[in-house]
């Protein structure tokens, strides 16, 4: 009975808005890392923008939503310029270091107490409606399901949950087309080109630096997406938008296969059941008493993560979905 | 030592090209000028400043000083992509084909098509005509190359004289006007420097410029038209190809017997002579 | 965080921050205006400075009547729904006493909150943030239903009113912030420069040293000196560990720079998440044993931090002599300037590797009993110490005592000066903004040597 919750749990976990965002948000860093060869591990800072940027632009400033959707848009290219301009001709485990330092930048100034007026600190922005806080509910005013229960199968979900993991979802597979599009032009040649080597690309006439920050703002521009679907449903946490977001999201990207269309999401479904399952693992484990002495086990399943990213850039590079050869990383 | 020979119409002049690394100079060139339509072979004995040079002409390393145009336009300070645009296009030392990418992916990125613009990408209809054209090019390159059997194939999977091939082909579907090739034998199988040679002349006879890189002295004096001897990061001989290749005092530099007295005294011939 | 006279000076202050009043747990946005029926009552939630959940606090309600009910903050730093019978004013109080931790004190925050007034919605939630060393503040309600004046925002402000002692505290904290910084830099250093490794794993080095001194101050009663010297050698053996069995494989694969990086992430969240679930999530103290505090003027420190940063400060120089008398030194250098002609000029170099690894982990270790002294052991303080150590190393240049010592100390004393005008919650955001602006502006580091290109 426990595997079968458990599985269960983990078909919930699928469909749910979280794994949507994430996907999102892999696909984001996938044109980052997957095609064009850039070590960004600060994508948590631009899902981070995203989410800040449209819940206050609604909130605070009580802007329309177009508009704040726009903002958050706009703020994560400007990221991505104020990033990229600077940095994209370092090495790449510098642009790696400046990425992370830049995001946890964000994360402390949100987190601040400094900006509590604004961001709410440590608390975040709480989406309720009742507090004037609210950013979600004109989604809710088109929900055709109701806020009834709906059963699809052995699994039960509010109208309202149901909905929100139609939208998210259907805006992942709508960004996945559109990613399709362009990685099959010959703008996303010049990606994979810069990937291989900037220099060739720039002998042959190709600006590399310029194709950098555009893809940097393409993949920042999703993770601001992914950044509003994350908060859509819920509320704006600070202490989410952490390093553990962007490894969890290199993760899914080289688990699905870096360089893929469908890589990012098959990487996050996979994620997240996986997750979802060892965490129902190991507290059976806990209950039956291997386990037991441990102050915190579920926390092994992130241990389990870190030992999959290891394991999966040393040893299957190319993830579920990709290309041994494309993918080795080990070059002479 | 005669003084400069200049050549005739030349295609790129420089003047004054300085690149100093800490304290040493690794190129100071008063003049450099590469004919028009013809091959010419830099040679110089290793450390002489050639590859410095070369990348300082393209804009892959910034001269401390210096001048130079091409085809009558200024071209210092000019990004390198834009070099490569204006038609100066290289190629490297160690081969640089993108390993990951296909042949033909490689061909396709030497030309510019228009859906290489983020803001038509999208739409197939707006980049397919360019793209065809490029891709039929790209055919008859690869054909001409004999690479067409490796169209598909990963670069990484040449061996060493298909990419020095692959490369060449690549950069000619910029469409140059200058091809400039940094010791394009280096590495290849002798079997194949006979028609990396004769591709390299009929490219010639077609109307390219060619600047190219080389220390195997019966390769510059088989193909040839014009010869610019470097030592010390200094031009200390140029001229038509026979006359300047039997010039004992090049033989000597080049070969680097007593080069440092040798070179030294042809130096300062040099500058005796234009004073 | 350790005990400064500035906050001595404060003691009777609660340092804490409320923060916005109510949280609607998340997904219930539209169902919980509708629900009128519930019950009163607040939910309580304690993080530290950086916003992590503190969890094993007790937190009680009280009114006039006297205190109503009970509750102790669990992983995620909340607790459960204190009720209340109706609106009106209470006193919430966070007692942490019972937390093993490294803050000193009686450790009560206490939290005057009106129910009912400020806003319609039942249940309140409450976060308190833990900013500063502790407090013994008892606090009574204000006639206005907030807390007393003095009770408020004891670190957040103070830019009108830093005094000179203050000052030179400050700068004395940034110095031993800074020497402790050195050691772990130079352990990260000596490895980028002969491997060319980027190790993000190396934060956990620095937990390990902490968690080994934890183990020898508490489960083998060893005094905290001989604890330190006991982490040291963990440390070196988990360095030695660390290469044999997968760096060195990897290096022997041929495994690309970027690919061993994002391995080093993969290995770095493995340990601290099986350190988290091995310890827990709390903080403890390395060393029960109460120190002696020191005074050199208006700076005072506990004994054992004088002695930490005295003793950091000979091995920092032990190091560099070692680095460049020794033999294996001067293969470790001849290692970083060129790997191949070392090689060929008869240096073992994986022997000269596999020494570094074991000096790198061995002063890392060392660097996490000092920065445990400073902050207590907790599983991911190596990784929140990891970017403050990569902005030293890029700012000193990698691979010499003298560059580790410039960065560290500029990384410190910047570090630990900001908090005389932003809140603790933005100290590290000074020490990032410079990495980031080293990076832009000279990628070889302020102290490093500008390297020959092309």
């Amino acid at each position: 009975m426990a595997l079968l919750d458990a599985l269960l749990a983990a078909g919930q976990q699928i469909l749910s808005p979280v794994t949507a965002a994430f996907a999102l948000a892999a696909i984001g860093l996938n044109i980052h890392f997957g095609y064009t060869g850039l070590i960004n591990f600060g994508q948590a800072g631009f899902v981070a923008v995203g989410a800040y940027g449209f819940a206050l632009s609604v909130v605070w400033l009580e802007l329309p939503i177009w508009l704040a959707i726009l903002i958050a848009f706009a703020a994560a290219a400007v990221f991505a310029i104020l990033l990229g301009i600077p940095t994209l001709r370092l090495r790449g485990d510098y642009l790696a270091i400046v990425t992370i330092a830049a995001a946890e930048i964000i994360r402390y100034t949100v987190n601040s107490s400094l900006f509590d007026d604004v961001t709410g600190g440590a608390q975040g922005i709480t989406n309720n409606e009742s507090q004037g806080s609210d950013y979600s509910s004109w989604l809710n005013q088109f929900n055709p399901l109701g806020e009834g229960r709906i059963e699809l199968g052995p699994w039960v979900f509010t109208g309202t949950a149901l909905w929100w993991s139609i939208v998210t979802w259907v805006i992942v597979g709508i960004v996945t087309l559109l990613v399709w599009l362009l990685m099959r032009s010959p703008w996303g040649l010049t990606l994979r080109g810069v990937r291989e080597d900037p220099d060739a690309m720039a002998s042959l006439g190709k600006f590399d630096s310029g194709i950098k920050l555009q893809a940097l703002i393409l993949g920042g521009v999703i993770g601001a997406m992914a950044g509003i679907l994350y908060v859509l449903p819920s509320a704006v946490s600070p202490i989410d938008y952490n390093s553990r977001m962007t490894f969890n999201l290199f993760t899914i990207v080289i688990l699905g296969g870096a360089a893929t269309i469908l890589g990012p999401i098959v990487g996050s479904i996979v994620f997240w059941t996986v997750l979802v399952l060892s965490e129902a693992m190991i507290t059976w484990l806990v209950d039956i008493g291997i386990l037991a002495n441990f102050a915190d086990a579920p926390q092994l399943r992130f241990a389990l993560v870190g030992l999959a990213l290891a394991l999966l850039i040393v040893f299957r590079p190319q993830g579920i979905l990709g290309n041994k050869k494309e993918m080795s990383f080990a070059r002479s | 030592m005669p003084a400069v020979k200049h050549a005739s119409d030349p295609i790129l002049v420089a003047e004054g090209v300085q690149r100093h690394f800490g304290g040493v100079a690794a190129v100071d060139v008063e003049l450099l000028e590469v004919p028009r339509g013809q091959i010419t072979a830099l040679i110089g004995p290793n450390g002489a400043g050639k590859t410095t040079l070369f990348n300082c002409l393209t804009g892959f390393d910034s001269a401390n000083a210096g001048k130079w145009s091409f085809d009558g336009e200024p071209m210092q300070n000019v990004d390198r992509h834009r070099v490569a645009r204006r038609g100066m296009v290289r190629t490297f030392q160690l081969t640089r084909v993108l390993g990951r990418l296909t042949v033909m992916e490689n061909m396709l990125l030497g030309a510019r098509q228009s859906g290489e613009k983020f803001s038509r990408s999208l739409f197939k209809p707006l980049w397919k005509a360019d793209y065809d054209e490029a891709t039929e090019r790209a055919w008859g390159l690869l054909k001409r190359f004999k690479l067409d059997t490796k169209a598909d194939d990963h670069a990484a999977s040449l061996s060493g004289g298909q990419r020095k091939l692959l490369e060449m082909a690549r950069a000619l579907m910029t469409q140059p006007k200058l091809l400039m090739l940094d010791e394009p034998m280096a590495g290849v199988n002798p079997a194949l420097v006979q028609s990396l040679l004769s591709h390299i002349t009929d490219l010639r006879d077609e109307g390219l410029s060619i600047l190219f890189v080389e220390h195997d002295m019966h390769v510059v004096k088989e193909i040839s038209d014009w010869v610019v001897v470097m030592a010390e990061g200094r031009v200390v001989a140029e001229g038509e190809s026979g006359p300047t290749l039997a010039n004992p005092a090049v033989i000597d530099a080049y070969l680097g017997a007593h080069h440092d007295v040798d070179l030294r005294a042809i130096i300062r011939e040099r500058e005796a002579g234009r004073a | 965080m350790h005990h400064r006279p500035r906050a001595r000076s404060r003691a009777a202050l609660a340092v804490l921050t409320l923060l916005a009043s109510l949280l609607i747990p998340s997904l219930a946005a539209t169902t919980a205006s509708a629900s009128t029926d519930a019950e009163w009552g607040f939910i309580p939630r304690l993080v530290d400075a950086d916003g992590e959940p503190v969890e094993g606090a007790l937190v009680t309600v009280a009114n006039a009547d006297g205190e109503l009910a009970e509750t102790t903050t669990g992983e995620n730093g909340n607790g459960d729904t204190l009720a209340v019978p109706d609106e009106g004013d209470y006193v919430l109080t966070f007692d942490t006493s019972a937390i093993d931790a490294s803050f000193d004190g009686g450790d009560v925050y206490a939290v005057a909150r009106t129910l009912g007034e400020a806003n319609t919605l039942p249940v309140q939630r409450v976060i308190v943030t833990l900013e500063e060393t502790a407090n013994d503040g008892e606090v009574a309600l204000g006639e206005d239903g907030e807390i007393d004046t003095n009770t408020s925002t004891g670190s957040s402000t103070g830019s009108a009113s830093v005094t000179f002692d203050q000052f030179l505290q400050q700068l004395a904290s940034g110095l031993n912030l800074g020497i402790v910084l050195t050691l772990a830099t130079l352990g990260l250093g000596l490895v980028f420069a002969t491997t060319g490794l980027t190790n993000f794993a190396h934060g956990e080095q620095v937990t390990i040293g902490a968690l080994a001194a934890y183990v020898g101050t508490t489960l083998m009663s060893l005094p905290l000196a001989l604890a330190a010297v006991f982490a040291a050698g963990v440390g070196a053996v988990a360095g030695w560990a660390q290469n044999a069995a997968i760096w060195k494989p990897l290096r022997k694969r041929g495994v690309a720079i970027v690919s061993a990086m994002i391995a080093s992430i993969g290995i770095a969240l493995m340990l601290r998440f099986t350190f988290a679930a091995f310890f827990g999530s709390t903080t403890k103290r390395v060393s029960l044993e109460q120190s002696e505090r020191w005074s050199l003027g208006p700076v005072a420190f506990p004994a054992s931090t004088w002695i930490g940063a005295a003793a950091a400060a000979v091995v920092v120089g032990l190091v560099g002599w070692w680095l460049m008398r020794s033999s294996t030194g001067r293969a470790a250098r001849a290692v970083a300037a060129n790997r191949a002609l070392a090689s060929a000029t008869g240096v073992n170099v994986e022997k000269t590797i596999s020494s570094i690894w074991i000096v790198s982990g061995a002063i890392t270790a060392l660097s996490g009993v000092l920065f445990a002294l400073l902050n207590g052991v907790s599983w991911d303080m190596g990784f929140k110490a990891l970017l403050l150590i990569f902005a030293a190393m890029l700012l000193g240049g990698p691979g010499t005592a003298r560059g580790a010592l410039a960065g560290g100390l500029a990384v410190g004393l910047l570090t630990e000066i900001l908090v005389l005008w932003l809140p603790s919650d933005m100290k590290y955001v000074g020490a990032l903004a410079i990495l980031i602006v080293v990076l832009m502006v000279r990628p070889q580091g302020i102290f490093g040597r500008a390297e020959r290109v092309g």
